[in-house]
């Protein structure tokens, strides 16, 4: 009796302590965004309203509020996000199950994985700084088609590395059975190889599609000007407006928290259990 | 229903020689088993025949269409996985009618096909499990099941009863028989369990390293081995090396003298005098005599050893006997208590030693 209720005294210690670990920094966002006076040394907002999120969507137009438009901002990030995990996805499938399943040497299989990471093994600055100097000379900077490039690049080195091993997770029998009875090599693949790889391709795509929402560096050497998606906004906002900021960080978090939920529903232990195999 | 004809089949992954120079013929109707160790090359020569594996040289035929390098879909083979390799996200019916829904088989008939199969197989009304929601041995039917329902010309097993306990495999052999005799079907089935090899097959081709060694009916592989290796891997647990001596009066018998003076009698395939041979004994060949008076009429094969080891297995006990050089095993009734160290006589009839080639 005595030990039970220490144990549940400490369960919840330690779960209060996550709780404020995971909850107080989105607090403090929360607080930020409809903070409309805040000065030291008070431990609240003097005056609390939502001016900042009305202005920030575009409801009002205040002038002395500044132009802070996040709709725009977010709508491209979305449109660029979906755009890179269909392209993505339709280099990684291929790819992946090529490297998963097709008689491939083992160094050169190696070799490919390792040229797809590569982008990431090297400080990011460096790498789109030159990436920069090249798309200036064909005219990709500044283009969301420069940018987007820029996004599959990145996303690619999830996508590859999970779908390869999600399909190697898949007993090669299964699709020699979908063969052995009369199907093709490639409705074997959409009939048997495809829907049982699911839960691996869609936690892949959900990887590429916050890499993308949440891509800073190779947007910023590669869209400014004129490529401004939501990182962005919230970087320039940040220096200048931390209501705004705070209120683009929101934003952004809302994508991430939707595409949790989703892929709770795939993402079990069982499915798991393959990936990385 | 249809003939397969392997003709000089190789096949090599990189330095492995897997496949060497195999041929054989399954008959119309029969069940030819291919019988080896792990790695002799028996899964290989079933996926070549299959379409998975490209062979380096040789035939493969199916009645008079030569099938070699077609692919696999094309071939008509239904196939059963040592694993089952059912789909997880197809229900039973749907493992079973991917294979008519590709021929355009109209619904009606589909699902009475379903119903039939699922009948021979005695899985009636299973149509909407999944196969995680099943048995081993029930999965393993559905597997069989899918094999057949598009009615192939062929039916290749790839150790299908290997991941079943013990007494569900010995049953399952003999519905797998009764399955396969009714329908008339062709077979080729490949397993490493000589048991079940001699219980399911018409014809046994065993192979070692890549290679045919011994391509007979199952009683003639039982009965007549041809070398060493064929007699190890059919039951027999205990080997004595000498060479023929001389002939006994009855044909086909023979008299082996082994270095340490041993003389031997036995039957044999035809050698000649001064041959190696290997004296091959199962567990059951050894006789014990308890009161050497009475032993009156056998003459000859009768040997003085020593227990070495024994091992209690409730109504038979397994002992090790040290005969001059040689350890021999037998499987012996209960009612002889011979303890470790103990001086026993036996007896072995001539009828039940096998005198093989030595490779």
């Amino acid at each position: 009796m005595h030990k039970s209720r220490f144990r549940k005294a400490v369960e919840i210690i330690i779960f209060s302590v996550f709780i404020f670990f995971l909850f107080a920094p989105l607090l403090s966002l929360g607080i930020w965004s409809v903070a409309l006076r805040w000065y030291w040394p008070n431990t609240l907002p003097q005056k609390i309203g939502f001016d900042y999120w009305l202005q920030a969507l575009g409801i009002t137009k205040s002038l002395t509020l500044g132009a802070v438009n996040v709709i725009p901002a977010f709508l491209l990030s979305l449109g660029i996000a979906i755009i890179v995990v269909i392209v993505t996805m339709a280099i990684a499938i291929p790819a992946g199950y090529s490297l998963a399943k097709l008689k491939i040497p083992a160094l050169l299989k190696g070799i490919i994985l390792i040229l797809f990471l590569l982008p990431r093994a090297f400080p990011q600055q460096p790498v789109f700084i030159n990436l920069m100097f090249m798309f200036n000379k064909i005219g990709l900077t500044g283009t969301v088609f420069g940018v987007i490039l820029v996004h599959v690049v990145v996303g690619l080195v999830f996508a590859v590395w999970i779908t390869a091993s999600t399909f190697s997770s898949i007993p090669p029998e299964l699709e020699e059975a979908a063969r052995s009875v009369g199907a093709s090599r490639l409705k074997a693949f959409l009939k048997v190889t495809l829907p049982i790889s699911t839960p691996g391709l869609i936690a892949s795509a959900v990887f590429v599609f916050l890499t993308s929402m949440d891509e800073f560096t190779g947007t910023f050497f590669i869209g400014i000007p004129f490529v401004t998606t939501l990182p962005m906004t919230l970087y320039s906002a940040s220096g200048s407006n931390i209501q705004f900021a705070s209120v683009i960080a929101i934003l952004l978090l809302i994508p991430s928290i939707l595409f949790m939920i989703v892929i709770q529903k795939f993402l079990k232990a069982e499915h798991l259990g393959g990936i990385g195999g | 229903m249809a003939i397969l004809k392997v003709e000089n089949l190789s096949k090599n992954f990189g330095k492995v020689k897997a496949v060497q120079e195999v041929s054989f013929e399954a008959t119309e109707g029969k069940v030819l088993s291919l019988l080896g160790p792990s790695g002799c090359g028996k899964t290989t020569t079933l996926r070549c025949i299959a379409g998975f594996e490209n062979p380096d040289r040789g035939e493969i035929c199916l009645d008079d269409r030569k099938i070699t390098h077609i692919s696999p879909e094309r071939r008509g083979i239904g196939m059963v996985f040592q694993n089952y390799a059912l789909w997880p996200h197809m229900t039973v019916y749907g493992n079973l009618a991917f294979g008519l829904q590709i021929r355009k088989v109209s619904k009606d008939e589909i699902t009475k096909k379903i119903k039939k199969v699922l009948g021979m197989v005695q899985l009636e009304g299973y149509e909407n499990r999944y196969p995680r929601q099943m048995s081993g041995g029930q999965q393993q039917r559905i597997a069989m099941a899918r094999a057949l329902v598009f009615e192939p010309e062929i039916m290749l097993l790839d150790e299908p009863l290997s991941n079943l306990d013990a007494k569900l495999r010995e049953e399952m052999r003999f519905q797998f028989t009764e399955l396969q005799k009714s329908l008339g079907i062709t077979a080729v089935y490949v397993t490493h369990d000589q048991a079940e090899a001699l219980v399911i097959s018409d014809k046994i081709v065993i192979l070692n390293q890549g290679k045919i060694v011994q391509s007979d009916s199952p009683k003639e592989i039982y009965s007549n081995p041809k070398n060493k290796f064929v007699a190890g891997f059919i039951a027999v647990t205990s080997f004595i090396s000498g060479s023929i001596n001389s002939f006994a009066e009855e044909k086909k018998k023979v008299i082996v003298k082994t270095d340490d003076g041993l003389v031997i009698h036995g039957f044999n395939n035809s050698f000649d005098i001064g041959q190696k041979v290997s004296v091959a004994m199962r567990m059951n060949v050894i006789k014990f005599i308890q009161d050497e008076n009475k032993s009156d009429k056998n003459t000859v094969n009768i040997f003085k050893g020593k227990i070495i080891q024994s091992s209690y297995l409730g109504d038979i006990i397994d002992y090790k006997i040290k005969v001059g050089n040689w350890e021999v095993r037998t499987n012996s009734d209960a009612k002889y208590n011979f303890k470790v160290g103990e001086e026993v006589t036996f007896y072995l009839s001539p009828e039940d030693i096998i005198v093989t080639r030595e490779e």
